[in-house]
Protein backbone atom coordinates (compact mmCIF):
# COMPACT_ATOMS: atom_id res chain seq x y z
CA UNK A 1 0.00 0.00 0.00
CA UNK A 2 3.12 2.30 0.60
CA UNK A 3 4.20 1.31 -2.55
CA UNK A 4 0.51 2.02 -4.43
CA UNK A 5 0.62 5.57 -2.30
CA UNK A 6 3.63 6.76 -3.66
CA UNK A 7 2.98 5.34 -7.44
CA UNK A 8 0.31 7.74 -7.37
CA UNK A 9 -2.69 5.35 -6.03
CA UNK A 10 -5.17 6.70 -3.17
CA UNK A 11 -4.93 5.19 -0.45
CA UNK A 12 -5.12 5.38 3.29
CA UNK A 13 -2.03 6.08 5.23
CA UNK A 14 -0.62 3.35 6.67
CA UNK A 15 0.58 4.87 10.17
CA UNK A 16 1.92 2.12 12.49
CA UNK A 17 2.73 -2.00 12.03
CA UNK A 18 1.67 -3.69 14.73
CA UNK A 19 4.59 -5.37 16.58
CA UNK A 20 4.43 -8.50 19.10
CA UNK A 21 4.90 -5.66 22.03
CA UNK A 22 1.81 -4.22 21.01
CA UNK A 23 0.21 -7.29 22.13
CA UNK A 24 -2.89 -7.14 19.66
CA UNK A 25 -1.85 -9.78 16.99
CA UNK A 26 -0.72 -9.12 13.25
CA UNK A 27 -2.29 -6.29 11.31
CA UNK A 28 -1.70 -2.24 11.70
CA UNK A 29 -2.98 0.99 11.84
CA UNK A 30 -4.58 3.22 9.11
CA UNK A 31 -5.04 7.16 8.96
CA UNK A 32 -8.96 7.87 8.90
CA UNK A 33 -10.28 8.99 5.77
CA UNK A 34 -13.95 10.11 5.56
CA UNK A 35 -16.35 9.21 2.44
CA UNK A 36 -18.83 6.62 0.94
CA UNK A 37 -18.00 3.00 0.49
CA UNK A 38 -21.55 1.04 0.16
CA UNK A 39 -21.76 0.43 -3.82
CA UNK A 40 -25.56 1.20 -3.81
CA UNK A 41 -25.27 5.06 -1.74
CA UNK A 42 -22.05 5.65 -4.19
CA UNK A 43 -24.59 4.57 -7.55
CA UNK A 44 -27.79 6.48 -6.10
CA UNK A 45 -26.60 9.57 -3.37
CA UNK A 46 -27.31 13.26 -4.99
CA UNK A 47 -24.22 14.33 -3.04
CA UNK A 48 -22.16 12.31 -5.53
CA UNK A 49 -23.71 12.96 -8.30
CA UNK A 50 -20.87 15.61 -9.67
CA UNK A 51 -17.98 12.67 -8.34
CA UNK A 52 -19.76 10.57 -10.55
CA UNK A 53 -19.56 12.25 -13.62
CA UNK A 54 -15.70 11.69 -13.48
CA UNK A 55 -15.19 8.74 -11.65
CA UNK A 56 -15.02 5.97 -14.29
CA UNK A 57 -12.30 7.75 -15.61
CA UNK A 58 -10.52 7.99 -12.41
CA UNK A 59 -10.80 5.32 -12.05
CA UNK A 60 -8.88 4.06 -15.16
CA UNK A 61 -5.75 6.97 -14.33
CA UNK A 62 -5.68 5.17 -10.99
CA UNK A 63 -5.28 1.56 -12.38
CA UNK A 64 -2.89 2.70 -14.94
CA UNK A 65 -0.47 4.25 -11.82
CA UNK A 66 -1.09 1.02 -9.71
CA UNK A 67 -0.07 -0.82 -12.92
CA UNK A 68 3.36 0.82 -13.65
CA UNK A 69 4.31 -0.14 -10.25
CA UNK A 70 7.31 -2.59 -10.79
CA UNK A 71 5.89 -6.19 -10.07
CA UNK A 72 9.26 -7.30 -9.57
CA UNK A 73 9.10 -5.45 -6.01
CA UNK A 74 7.12 -7.81 -4.71
CA UNK A 75 8.58 -11.56 -5.01
CA UNK A 76 6.63 -12.93 -2.33
CA UNK A 77 3.29 -11.99 -3.86
CA UNK A 78 1.14 -15.13 -5.37
CA UNK A 79 1.75 -15.59 -9.17
CA UNK A 80 -0.89 -16.56 -11.69
CA UNK A 81 -1.51 -16.64 -15.39
CA UNK A 82 -4.88 -16.63 -16.71
CA UNK A 83 -5.16 -20.12 -17.20
CA UNK A 84 -4.35 -21.00 -13.76
CA UNK A 85 -6.97 -18.28 -12.56
CA UNK A 86 -9.34 -20.14 -14.52
CA UNK A 87 -8.42 -23.58 -13.82
CA UNK A 88 -8.38 -22.53 -10.06
CA UNK A 89 -12.16 -21.31 -10.50
CA UNK A 90 -13.14 -24.80 -12.21
CA UNK A 91 -12.00 -26.40 -9.16
CA UNK A 92 -14.31 -24.53 -6.79
CA UNK A 93 -17.12 -24.94 -9.31
CA UNK A 94 -16.37 -28.86 -9.50
CA UNK A 95 -16.51 -29.26 -5.89
CA UNK A 96 -19.55 -28.02 -5.39
CA UNK A 97 -23.26 -30.08 -5.83
CA UNK A 98 -25.21 -29.35 -8.81
CA UNK A 99 -24.46 -29.01 -12.44
CA UNK A 100 -24.52 -25.88 -14.23
CA UNK A 101 -24.55 -26.14 -17.77
CA UNK A 102 -24.31 -22.25 -18.17
CA UNK A 103 -20.79 -22.29 -15.75
CA UNK A 104 -19.23 -25.08 -18.58
CA UNK A 105 -20.04 -23.42 -21.34
CA UNK A 106 -18.40 -20.23 -20.07
CA UNK A 107 -15.50 -21.98 -18.66
CA UNK A 108 -15.35 -23.70 -22.10
CA UNK A 109 -15.19 -20.48 -23.61
CA UNK A 110 -12.65 -18.24 -21.11
CA UNK A 111 -10.62 -21.25 -22.31
CA UNK A 112 -11.45 -21.07 -26.08
CA UNK A 113 -10.25 -17.32 -25.79
CA UNK A 114 -7.87 -16.86 -23.29
CA UNK A 115 -5.65 -13.98 -23.79
CA UNK A 116 -1.56 -14.49 -23.96
CA UNK A 117 0.37 -14.89 -20.80
CA UNK A 118 1.39 -11.16 -20.39
CA UNK A 119 4.85 -10.51 -21.40
CA UNK A 120 5.24 -8.12 -18.58
CA UNK A 121 2.86 -9.40 -15.34
CA UNK A 122 2.04 -6.22 -13.13
CA UNK A 123 0.45 -5.61 -9.47
CA UNK A 124 -2.68 -6.30 -9.59
CA UNK A 125 -5.40 -4.87 -6.93
CA UNK A 126 -7.13 -8.42 -7.33
CA UNK A 127 -10.43 -6.92 -5.92
CA UNK A 128 -11.10 -3.14 -7.66
CA UNK A 129 -14.44 -2.54 -7.93
CA UNK A 130 -17.14 -0.66 -6.16
CA UNK A 131 -17.71 -1.89 -2.81
CA UNK A 132 -13.90 -1.47 -2.15
CA UNK A 133 -13.75 2.21 -3.05
CA UNK A 134 -13.80 5.18 -0.84
CA UNK A 135 -15.64 8.22 -2.78
CA UNK A 136 -16.52 11.51 -1.57
CA UNK A 137 -18.34 14.47 -3.39
CA UNK A 138 -14.47 15.56 -4.96
CA UNK A 139 -14.14 11.86 -6.40
CA UNK A 140 -12.06 8.68 -5.66
CA UNK A 141 -10.53 8.98 -1.85
CA UNK A 142 -9.09 5.71 -1.54
CA UNK A 143 -8.84 2.16 -2.38
CA UNK A 144 -9.40 -0.65 0.13
CA UNK A 145 -8.82 -4.03 0.78
CA UNK A 146 -5.85 -4.89 -0.63
CA UNK A 147 -5.52 -8.17 0.43
CA UNK A 148 -6.05 -10.08 -3.10
CA UNK A 149 -3.24 -8.78 -4.51
CA UNK A 150 -1.42 -10.29 -6.71
CA UNK A 151 1.00 -10.46 -9.75
CA UNK A 152 -0.97 -11.53 -13.09
CA UNK A 153 -2.53 -9.93 -15.92
CA UNK A 154 -3.43 -6.12 -15.06
CA UNK A 155 -6.22 -5.95 -17.39
CA UNK A 156 -7.74 -8.31 -14.69
CA UNK A 157 -8.54 -5.22 -12.59
CA UNK A 158 -10.44 -3.37 -15.50
CA UNK A 159 -12.56 -6.45 -15.95
CA UNK A 160 -13.53 -6.73 -12.41
CA UNK A 161 -15.13 -3.73 -12.02
CA UNK A 162 -17.49 -4.20 -14.55
CA UNK A 163 -18.74 -7.28 -13.30
CA UNK A 164 -22.42 -6.41 -13.33
CA UNK A 165 -22.59 -7.84 -9.60
CA UNK A 166 -21.17 -4.56 -8.50
CA UNK A 167 -23.25 -2.29 -10.69
CA UNK A 168 -25.77 -2.33 -7.81
CA UNK A 169 -29.07 -2.02 -10.42
CA UNK A 170 -27.20 0.19 -12.95
CA UNK A 171 -26.27 -2.39 -15.22
CA UNK A 172 -26.48 0.47 -17.95
CA UNK A 173 -22.95 1.78 -16.63
CA UNK A 174 -20.59 -1.01 -16.55
CA UNK A 175 -18.27 0.53 -14.47
CA UNK A 176 -19.61 -0.03 -11.26
CA UNK A 177 -23.09 1.16 -11.49
CA UNK A 178 -21.51 4.91 -12.27
CA UNK A 179 -19.73 5.17 -15.50
CA UNK A 180 -18.85 3.94 -19.39
CA UNK A 181 -16.48 2.02 -20.46
CA UNK A 182 -15.17 4.34 -22.56
CA UNK A 183 -14.33 7.04 -19.72
CA UNK A 184 -12.75 4.10 -17.85
CA UNK A 185 -10.01 3.29 -21.11
CA UNK A 186 -9.58 6.83 -21.77
CA UNK A 187 -8.29 7.35 -18.18
CA UNK A 188 -6.10 4.43 -18.29
CA UNK A 189 -4.78 5.40 -21.87
CA UNK A 190 -3.73 8.94 -20.76
CA UNK A 191 -1.71 7.85 -18.43
CA UNK A 192 -0.41 4.57 -19.18
CA UNK A 193 0.12 6.38 -22.66
CA UNK A 194 -0.84 2.76 -24.87
CA UNK A 195 -3.83 1.29 -26.11
CA UNK A 196 -5.80 -0.74 -24.68
CA UNK A 197 -7.60 -4.28 -26.13
CA UNK A 198 -11.54 -4.09 -25.55
CA UNK A 199 -11.39 -7.91 -25.96
CA UNK A 200 -8.92 -8.52 -23.58
CA UNK A 201 -11.30 -6.63 -20.89
CA UNK A 202 -14.63 -8.09 -22.00
CA UNK A 203 -12.29 -11.73 -21.30
CA UNK A 204 -11.79 -10.54 -17.85
CA UNK A 205 -15.15 -9.62 -17.22
CA UNK A 206 -16.36 -12.75 -17.81
CA UNK A 207 -13.87 -14.45 -15.85
CA UNK A 208 -15.15 -12.23 -12.85
CA UNK A 209 -18.80 -13.01 -13.50
CA UNK A 210 -18.02 -16.43 -13.44
CA UNK A 211 -15.15 -15.72 -10.15
CA UNK A 212 -17.97 -14.12 -8.70
CA UNK A 213 -20.61 -17.20 -9.72
CA UNK A 214 -18.24 -20.24 -8.67
CA UNK A 215 -18.02 -18.21 -4.63
CA UNK A 216 -21.64 -17.85 -4.76
CA UNK A 217 -22.34 -21.65 -5.40
CA UNK A 218 -19.83 -22.90 -3.21
CA UNK A 219 -21.75 -20.81 -0.26
CA UNK A 220 -24.25 -24.07 -0.29
CA UNK A 221 -21.48 -25.92 1.28
CA UNK A 222 -20.53 -23.14 3.83
CA UNK A 223 -24.26 -22.69 4.46
CA UNK A 224 -24.30 -27.05 5.38
CA UNK A 225 -20.96 -26.23 7.19
CA UNK A 226 -19.48 -23.91 9.38
CA UNK A 227 -21.79 -20.45 8.21
CA UNK A 228 -24.89 -21.98 8.59
CA UNK A 229 -26.58 -18.29 8.43
CA UNK A 230 -29.31 -16.84 6.34
CA UNK A 231 -27.66 -14.83 4.73
CA UNK A 232 -24.97 -17.47 3.50
CA UNK A 233 -28.11 -19.37 2.25
CA UNK A 234 -29.40 -16.15 0.14
CA UNK A 235 -25.98 -15.27 -1.42
CA UNK A 236 -25.94 -19.24 -2.53
CA UNK A 237 -29.47 -18.49 -4.18
CA UNK A 238 -27.84 -15.40 -6.21
CA UNK A 239 -25.94 -17.27 -8.65
CA UNK A 240 -28.08 -17.50 -11.10
CA UNK A 241 -27.65 -14.03 -11.04
CA UNK A 242 -24.39 -14.71 -13.12
CA UNK A 243 -25.79 -17.36 -14.75
CA UNK A 244 -27.75 -14.54 -16.93
CA UNK A 245 -24.91 -12.54 -16.91
CA UNK A 246 -22.62 -14.98 -18.47
CA UNK A 247 -24.91 -15.89 -20.83
CA UNK A 248 -25.37 -11.99 -22.19
CA UNK A 249 -21.54 -11.09 -22.28
CA UNK A 250 -20.78 -14.64 -23.92
CA UNK A 251 -24.44 -15.25 -26.21
CA UNK A 252 -25.68 -12.33 -26.95
CA UNK B 1 -54.13 -32.54 2.63
CA UNK B 2 -56.41 -29.89 1.99
CA UNK B 3 -56.55 -27.86 5.68
CA UNK B 4 -57.01 -24.07 5.23
CA UNK B 5 -55.31 -21.85 5.63
CA UNK B 6 -53.16 -23.07 3.01
CA UNK B 7 -48.72 -22.68 2.88
CA UNK B 8 -49.28 -20.02 0.86
CA UNK B 9 -51.13 -17.94 3.54
CA UNK B 10 -49.11 -18.87 6.28
CA UNK B 11 -46.34 -17.90 4.80
CA UNK B 12 -47.57 -14.25 3.53
CA UNK B 13 -48.45 -13.93 7.25
CA UNK B 14 -44.79 -14.62 8.72
CA UNK B 15 -43.70 -12.55 6.14
CA UNK B 16 -45.59 -9.77 7.17
CA UNK B 17 -45.02 -10.38 10.78
CA UNK B 18 -41.06 -9.83 9.61
CA UNK B 19 -41.82 -7.11 7.55
CA UNK B 20 -44.02 -4.83 9.84
CA UNK B 21 -43.76 -6.17 13.51
CA UNK B 22 -39.79 -7.47 13.76
CA UNK B 23 -38.19 -5.20 11.52
CA UNK B 24 -39.19 -2.00 12.99
CA UNK B 25 -38.84 -3.33 17.05
CA UNK B 26 -35.83 -5.33 16.20
CA UNK B 27 -32.07 -4.05 17.08
CA UNK B 28 -30.43 -3.37 14.28
CA UNK B 29 -28.53 -6.31 13.53
CA UNK B 30 -31.76 -8.40 14.16
CA UNK B 31 -33.73 -6.14 11.96
CA UNK B 32 -31.82 -6.79 9.35
CA UNK B 33 -31.98 -10.71 9.52
CA UNK B 34 -35.12 -10.48 9.85
CA UNK B 35 -35.28 -8.77 6.40
CA UNK B 36 -33.02 -11.38 4.72
CA UNK B 37 -35.86 -14.00 6.63
CA UNK B 38 -38.46 -12.24 4.80
CA UNK B 39 -36.97 -12.67 1.59
CA UNK B 40 -36.07 -15.99 2.20
CA UNK B 41 -40.04 -16.80 2.62
CA UNK B 42 -40.93 -14.91 -0.30
CA UNK B 43 -38.11 -16.77 -2.25
CA UNK B 44 -39.93 -19.93 -1.23
CA UNK B 45 -43.15 -18.94 -2.29
CA UNK B 46 -41.72 -18.15 -5.20
CA UNK B 47 -40.63 -21.56 -5.65
CA UNK B 48 -44.06 -23.39 -4.75
CA UNK B 49 -45.65 -21.09 -6.94
CA UNK B 50 -43.49 -21.40 -10.20
CA UNK B 51 -40.70 -23.74 -9.28
CA UNK B 52 -42.87 -27.13 -10.57
CA UNK B 53 -43.74 -25.62 -14.11
CA UNK B 54 -40.30 -24.64 -14.54
CA UNK B 55 -38.59 -27.85 -14.03
CA UNK B 56 -41.08 -29.50 -16.10
CA UNK B 57 -40.78 -27.59 -19.59
CA UNK B 58 -36.94 -27.15 -18.73
CA UNK B 59 -36.52 -31.47 -18.60
CA UNK B 60 -38.84 -31.24 -22.02
CA UNK B 61 -36.82 -28.51 -23.77
CA UNK B 62 -33.27 -31.35 -22.40
CA UNK B 63 -34.95 -34.26 -23.80
CA UNK B 64 -35.41 -32.52 -27.06
CA UNK B 65 -31.83 -30.47 -27.15
CA UNK B 66 -30.25 -34.29 -25.89
CA UNK B 67 -32.24 -36.63 -27.80
CA UNK B 68 -31.78 -38.44 -24.02
CA UNK B 69 -33.75 -39.03 -21.07
CA UNK B 70 -33.28 -39.29 -17.16
CA UNK B 71 -34.00 -37.14 -14.38
CA UNK B 72 -33.64 -33.39 -14.71
CA UNK B 73 -30.18 -33.91 -12.35
CA UNK B 74 -28.92 -36.27 -14.94
CA UNK B 75 -29.73 -34.37 -18.31
CA UNK B 76 -28.15 -31.42 -16.60
CA UNK B 77 -24.81 -33.50 -16.34
CA UNK B 78 -24.74 -34.62 -19.90
CA UNK B 79 -25.77 -30.99 -21.12
CA UNK B 80 -22.96 -29.69 -18.82
CA UNK B 81 -20.46 -32.48 -20.22
CA UNK B 82 -21.11 -31.80 -23.55
CA UNK B 83 -20.74 -28.35 -22.98
CA UNK B 84 -16.87 -29.07 -21.36
CA UNK B 85 -16.14 -30.95 -24.07
CA UNK B 86 -17.00 -29.04 -26.47
CA UNK B 87 -19.29 -31.54 -28.39
CA UNK B 88 -22.29 -28.54 -27.96
CA UNK B 89 -21.56 -25.47 -27.74
CA UNK B 90 -23.12 -21.74 -29.09
CA UNK B 91 -23.52 -23.02 -32.51
CA UNK B 92 -25.95 -25.98 -30.98
CA UNK B 93 -29.63 -24.96 -32.64
CA UNK B 94 -31.60 -24.21 -29.87
CA UNK B 95 -28.80 -24.54 -27.05
CA UNK B 96 -28.72 -20.71 -26.15
CA UNK B 97 -32.68 -20.52 -26.33
CA UNK B 98 -32.79 -22.81 -23.67
CA UNK B 99 -29.87 -22.37 -21.27
CA UNK B 100 -31.60 -18.35 -21.35
CA UNK B 101 -34.80 -20.18 -20.64
CA UNK B 102 -33.90 -22.03 -17.80
CA UNK B 103 -32.03 -19.13 -16.44
CA UNK B 104 -34.70 -16.92 -16.88
CA UNK B 105 -36.92 -19.27 -14.99
CA UNK B 106 -34.28 -19.85 -11.55
CA UNK B 107 -34.19 -15.99 -11.59
CA UNK B 108 -38.46 -15.98 -11.42
CA UNK B 109 -37.56 -18.01 -8.38
CA UNK B 110 -34.52 -16.64 -7.03
CA UNK B 111 -34.02 -12.80 -7.60
CA UNK B 112 -36.84 -11.20 -9.90
CA UNK B 113 -35.39 -7.86 -8.81
CA UNK B 114 -31.94 -8.37 -10.35
CA UNK B 115 -31.45 -5.73 -13.19
CA UNK B 116 -29.52 -8.05 -15.48
CA UNK B 117 -32.82 -10.33 -14.97
CA UNK B 118 -35.18 -7.23 -16.01
CA UNK B 119 -32.95 -6.35 -18.88
CA UNK B 120 -33.26 -10.02 -20.24
CA UNK B 121 -37.10 -10.15 -20.09
CA UNK B 122 -38.60 -10.03 -23.28
CA UNK B 123 -40.02 -6.87 -24.25
CA UNK B 124 -37.93 -4.90 -21.46
CA UNK B 125 -37.37 -1.30 -22.54
CA UNK B 126 -33.95 0.26 -22.89
CA UNK B 127 -32.79 0.36 -19.70
CA UNK B 128 -32.95 4.27 -17.96
CA UNK B 129 -29.83 6.50 -18.19
CA UNK B 130 -28.38 8.34 -15.52
CA UNK B 131 -30.08 11.52 -14.75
Amino acid sequence: MAAAAKAGVPVAEVMHVLSPEDGLGHGFIMRFVEGETLGGRIVKSDHLRAARQTLAFECGETLARLHRIPAGDFPTLARATPAELVERTRIVYARTTIRRPVFDLAFRWLTDNAPPVPAEPKLVHGDFRNGNLMIGPDGLRAVLDWELAHVGDPMEDLGWICVNSWRFGRIDLPVGGFGTLDDLLAGYELISGSRLDRSAVHWWEVYGTIRWGAICAASVEAFRGEDATMERAMIARRTSETEIDLLRLIAS
Amino acid sequence: MQDQPGPDELLGSVIDFLRETVVPEAKPRTAFQARVAASALELVWRQMEFGAAGEAVEKQRLIGLLDANGSLEDLNKQLADALASGTLGLATPGLVEHLRATTLEKLAVDQPNYSGYRAALPGEAEPRKEG
